[in-house]
């Protein structure tokens, strides 16, 4: 085990863990953003650079600062070790700097884009970004091209995280897409002209931070925020899928069917095309209740999911709050991800 | 001319042949190892040489071979980073065109020393004839029992190929370098793991330079204590500097360190002085990644001290008035030059060889050249200026590999010492576009 100061909070994960895992189980505000690593993807991380913290002592037994920023996602902990993420004036420099690299070529289509909403590129700028840009140039475009009946690509929009390219390698037998080109002219795309055909190809589009793999069958049905997440399972006959999914609903319509992602944008468990493209009934589904959906997300907008209020934890209730919650318990669906 | 210990015999007729080339003293070196020495005493000797990388960053190879993780049963690799790109830089090129045996006996020697059975030598995708040559050699080597199984009856066996890169500079980072080598996508690693544990193929790997690996030859041949003397303080022994530019005689020049710049530039033994008989205005002393600096700067340290080809001389002062010795391309500029369009040339070839993997260096190399190539231009505001400056610092530091760096520190250093000279070119922008038109100081025109 080691034992280290995560902007000032001291924390004791086993050895290996990177500084962004022992973060995140400290949670909350001092979680560095994540836009390229994703953990259940072997290899993913390190490159969009938004996770960079400041190591101010390397270790107990080489107290000595880092030279560099490093990244939290792919650096592990060393005992004793001392990180600083939003108490470092340099980091949150960086980090502005960085929302400026990535929205260069990130086209502001937010109105038009199924992503929006849902978007980490969309949180990462909001939470760390500037209002204004310095770029004045003319920014890079795409032509489009199809990559097949169910998954749209938008490769202006794209950041160039890899995590499709690694979803595709990890999950499927034989990748048809990856990465073109060099530096900013790189690109997304099959060689040549290609479609991505197989039962788990749909993943691609839940692991995209951006609108850069987008759903076919939602693309321009419904913003997120008007939509209900519901947590729904059923018996899929597919081996490596065992059908818990995420329903999004508009009114009584399933218009979206994703895998359950935490609270960190993750799939735990990865779906196959059929649960996710073919299976839009209620009917299909056995619902287990709304999807816990983060307060400060936009999706939270729709005020579906009924307060969750534990008397136990907050002690200074009123008491007519709590004869009330007596008289009328909160409903019980789902839980926090199901 | 001081001595020479890797190109002593380059001009001999038919050098590049093994026969010629072990009959002026060839593979003495692997001799001496692999009948005399262990492979300890072979990291030893380089230890005690004080040899430092030749490649650009400097890190002493006698202490990165000492790095090499060695767990049983696990093979290690030798890899030879000849994929040499660097604007300003070809010493290597030149160094394995003439003597493509002095390579492969240090690859041999240096394998031994790092138990190695197998080793590549990772080529730049341009230079093909090279390879040819190469491979040529090799096949003399191990027509001559120098290289395969149990070498001069040692008991030690080694393989050793070249391979072709395909023509990205990146590739000359090792780790990128290493993917390239896996036939992936050139794409820089995460660091850690470091190549020393988690090289080639996921084995322990230790990546050289070319010049370093041929530098362990002299080195086994006379003592690493012999090679230590020569040179000034930790800069010892000699290296080759790729001299190119507005020099009278540019070319390459094996210099024992310690040689001061001005002499360098300015005697007939070198490089001559400055060709038509003008001023020189600027040196990028260690090829295009390093930072660029005015005449007085780079023939005298800030305190007055004479600038010396050494690596503490040339970084004296840090990046405010000092550079680096990098990799020993040494670009002069004269009067005539226009530093602007210089940055702007250099960081187009950054744009142009950023891999795309990071965000900073991706985007931020392409702001850089678009928003250079406007000062140039004449479209440019004095707020450009600044802006290049602090993208420059957005890139520095925070990407995957050194070509952040490399393309942020020509930049920086170009605005630092020469401001006036762009302010120039937004104050006037007719004059500046002028075909020819140079910035002279003090609002001189030409």
């Amino acid at each position: 085990m080691a034992k280290i100061t995560f902007d000032g909070i001291e924390v004791e994960v086993p050895d290996g863990t990177t500084i962004l895992n022992a973060a995140r189980k400290i949670g909350g505000g001092v979680v560095p953003p994540a836009m390229c690593y994703y953990t259940p993807l072997k290899g993913s991380g390190g490159k969009c650079r938004a996770c960079l913290v400041r190591v101010a002592a390397g270790s107990a037994k080489d107290p000595r600062p880092m030279p560099k920023l490093v990244a939290s996602c792919i650096t592990p902990v060393q005992d004793g070790m001392v990180v600083e993420n939003t108490t470092s004036p340099q980091v949150l420099d960086v980090r502005k700097g960085i929302v400026e690299m990535l929205l260069i070529n990130h086209p502001l289509d937010c109105p038009v884009c199924d992503q929006a909403g849902e978007c980490d590129l969309q949180n990462f700028a909001f939470e760390h970004g500037v209002s204004t840009t310095r770029y004045e140039e003319e920014r890079r475009t795409f032509e489009k091209i199809d990559i097949g009946p169910y998954v749209q690509l938008h490769m202006t929009r794209c950041i160039l995280c890899y995590r499709c390219v690694y979803t595709a390698d990890q999950l499927t037998d034989g990748r048809v897409h990856g990465v073109l080109g060099r530096g900013d002219a790189s690109e997304i795309g099959t060689y040549i002209e290609n479609i991505i055909d197989n039962d788990f190809s749909g993943n691609v589009i839940d692991v995209c931070p951006v609108g850069a793999l987008t759903d076919k069958t939602w693309r321009f049905k419904q913003r997120v925020w008007f939509t209900k997440p519901m947590n729904a399972h059923r018996e899929c006959s597919h081996e490596k899928c065992n059908g818990h999914v995420t329903l999004w609903y508009k009114g009584k319509d399933v218009l979206r069917v994703t895998a359950r992602k935490d609270e960190y944008g993750e799939v735990k468990e990865w779906i196959c095309n059929e649960c996710r493209f073919d299976k839009k009934e209620t009917a299909d589904w056995i619902i287990e209740g709304p999807a816990h959906v983060d307060r400060s997300s936009v999706v939270s907008q729709g005020h579906y999911e009924l307060p969750v209020i534990n008397p136990q934890v907050i002690a200074d209730l009123p008491e007519s709050t709590v004869r009330d919650l007596q008289q009328n318990p909160p409903l019980k669906l789902g839980g926090f991800n199901g | 001319m001081g001595r020479k210990l890797l190109t002593e015999h380059v001009n001999v007729e038919g050098i590049e042949t093994f026969e010629v080339y072990r009959k002026h003293g060839g593979y003495r070196a692997v001799e001496k190892a692999l009948k005399t020495m262990t492979p300890e005493e072979v990291v030893d000797e380089v230890k005690k040489s004080g040899l430092r990388g030749r490649g650009g960053a400097g890190f002493p190879t006698g202490m990165k071979w000492s790095f090499l993780a060695k767990p049983e049963g696990v093979p290690r690799y030798l890899v030879c980073n000849a994929d040499e790109s660097e604007p300003g830089t070809f010493k290597d090129r030149y160094l394995m065109s003439k003597l493509p045996h002095l390579l492969i006996e240090g690859m041999i020697a240096g394998s031994y020393a790092l138990g190695a059975r197998t080793s590549y030598i990772y080529i730049r995708g341009e230079l093909l004839y090279v390879l040819r040559i190469l491979e040529k050699a090799i096949a003399e080597a191990y027509a001559a029992g120098f290289l395969g199984e149990n070498i001069l009856g040692s008991g030690y066996s080694l393989d050793l190929y070249v391979h072709p890169g395909a023509g990205a500079y990146i590739c000359g980072e090792e780790t990128a370098l290493l993917e390239s080598l896996e036939g992936k996508r050139g794409n820089p690693r995460n660091k850690p793991p470091f190549p020393a544990v988690q090289g080639l193929y996921a084995r322990p790997t230790v990546v050289n330079n070319v010049e370093s690996i041929a530098s362990v030859v002299p080195i086994l041949n006379d003592g690493g204590d012999e090679y230590a003397k020569l040179g000034v303080g930790k800069s010892t022994g000699t290296k080759l500097f790729s001299a190119c530019g507005h020099l009278n005689k540019p070319g390459i020049y094996e210099l024992e360190l310690g040689l001061p710049v001005e002499e360098f530039i300015y005697s007939d033994e070198y490089c001559g002085g400055i060709w038509k008989g003008r001023e020189l205005k600027a040196v990028v002393a260690g090829g295009s990644s390093v930072p660029i600096l005015p005449k007085e700067l780079i023939l005298k340290t800030a305190a007055g001290e004479n600038r010396l080809m050494t690596y503490e001389s040339l970084s004296d002062g840090g990046f405010v008035t000092g550079t680096m010795l990098g990799s020993g391309g040494f670009i002069a500029m004269d009067e005539t030059t226009c530093i602007v369009k210089n940055t702007w040339n250099f960081s187009r070839f950054y744009h142009h060889e950023s891999c795309g993997q990071c965000s900073p260096c991706r985007e931020g190399t392409g702001w850089l050249e678009k928003v250079l190539h406007r000062l140039e231009h004449g479209h440019g505001s004095m707020h450009d200026i600044d802006l290049v400056v602090s993208v420059a610092k957005q890139i520095e530091g925070n990407t995957i590999c050194p070509l952040g760096e490399a393309a942020a520190w020509p930049v920086a250093a170009a605005v630092r010492h020469f401001r006036d000279e762009f302010e120039w070119h937004v104050k006037h922008p007719k004059e500046a576009t002028q075909p020819g038109a140079v910035y002279r100081g003090a609002g001189v025109l030409v």
